[in-house]
């Protein structure tokens, strides 16, 4: 709570105070850093969570029961489609952290709503997607590989969701605290996140969607 | 000092490099993708390229979007990252030379 009280330079008009109250600032941006490395810590191990979840679909790739294989499942324009839009969500988010540097609380808004947008067209592929596959009777009960790509970009695909719901809580932190030091801490560790969300796509596009159709 | 100071790690980038970023990872999205669509290549030829411009992009997002590079106050980033980069190769790597291993033994 403390960090969230705006200090007002009008405040701190006599030297003592001011030192004070800088020393103070500091403190907060050191408590605020230390809880983006936190973040950026949390982020590590979640790579390792995929990284499991590639090993698992690396070795089950070839166990199709007799099914369809990625090549005869995947529409390649579909996915690149879907690639181009969170590699938007991407940058749209770079120009959150811009206007979040030059305090612009209208331009942070209006780019985190833009990400969003990118976000939920992304999530809605993805489920058109996964719907598609499970009509045509190609679920994750089918065989091996099956399985395993839905648990990988399922997984990758929660995560975007989950950070879908945190932009949302950040538009109502924002509207309702401003850019306090703590919201600017929340934002970039949302950054982090969405921006390794994207590499982690990177990953899923290439190994799941281009292997599958190279081999 | 105002409370609604940038943080001191949130200075970094400017529109010209998430701009570079962005249509750096365009191109090394659209070269692999043309490589395994429209190229008459073979598949080995097809997988150096996948994997080599995936490789570079990740590069190119963590470098351009996660401004994770070798200054001093990313250090313990950069240290962390390494760390679960082996701890990756381990798990993947071992896990497709362990399982490959068995299904030739078993054959």
């Amino acid at each position: 709570m403390q960090s969230d009280t705006l200090i007002q330079p009008a405040d701190l008009n006599t030297m003592g105070h001011d030192a004070i109250a800088h020393d103070d600032d500091h403190g907060h941006h050191d408590i605020n850093e230390m809880k983006v490395f936190g973040f950026w810590i949390y982020l590590m191990t979640d790579c390792i969570l995929f990284a499991s979840l590639f090993a698992t679909f690396a070795v089950l790739v070839g166990n199709t029961a007799g099914g369809p294989t990625g090549k005869e499942l995947f529409g390649l324009g579909f996915v690149l489609t879907e690639t181009f839009l969170l590699l938007l969500s991407s940058i749209t988010y770079g120009f959150v952290i811009l206007a979040m540097n030059k305090l612009n609380m209208t331009q942070v808004m209006f780019w985190l709503f833009i990400t969003a947008l990118f976000g939920i067209g992304f999530v809605a592929m993805e489920l058109w997607e996964f719907n598609h596959l499970i009509h045509q009777g190609y679920g994750p009960e089918h065989s091996g590989f099956l399985s395993a790509f839905f648990g990988l970009v399922g997984t990758h695909g929660l995560h975007v969701s989950f950070g879908l719901v945190w932009i949302f809580v950040m538009l109502i932190h924002l509207a309702k605290t401003g850019l306090t030091e703590t919201n600017q801490m929340r934002l970039m560790c949302l950054s982090l996140f969405w921006h390794f969300l994207d590499v982690v796509w990177i990953c899923v596009f290439s190994v799941v969607y281009l292997f599958g159709a190279a081999i | 000092m105002s409370g609604q100071t940038a943080l001191a790690g949130a200075s970094h980038g400017s529109v010209k490099s998430y701009i570079i970023g962005f249509i750096l990872c365009v191109v090394l999205t659209l070269i692999p993708f043309c490589i395994v669509m429209f190229g008459e290549f073979s598949p080995l030829i097809k997988i150096l390229t996948i994997v080599a411009a995936a490789i570079i992009q990740v590069y190119v997002q963590l470098y351009f979007f996660l401004h994770l590079d070798t200054s001093s106050e990313q250090r313990w980033n950069l240290v962390a990252f390494l760390f679960s980069l082996v701890v990756i190769i381990v798990v993947v790597g071992g896990s497709i030379w362990i399982m490959r291993a068995l299904d030739y033994f078993m054959m």
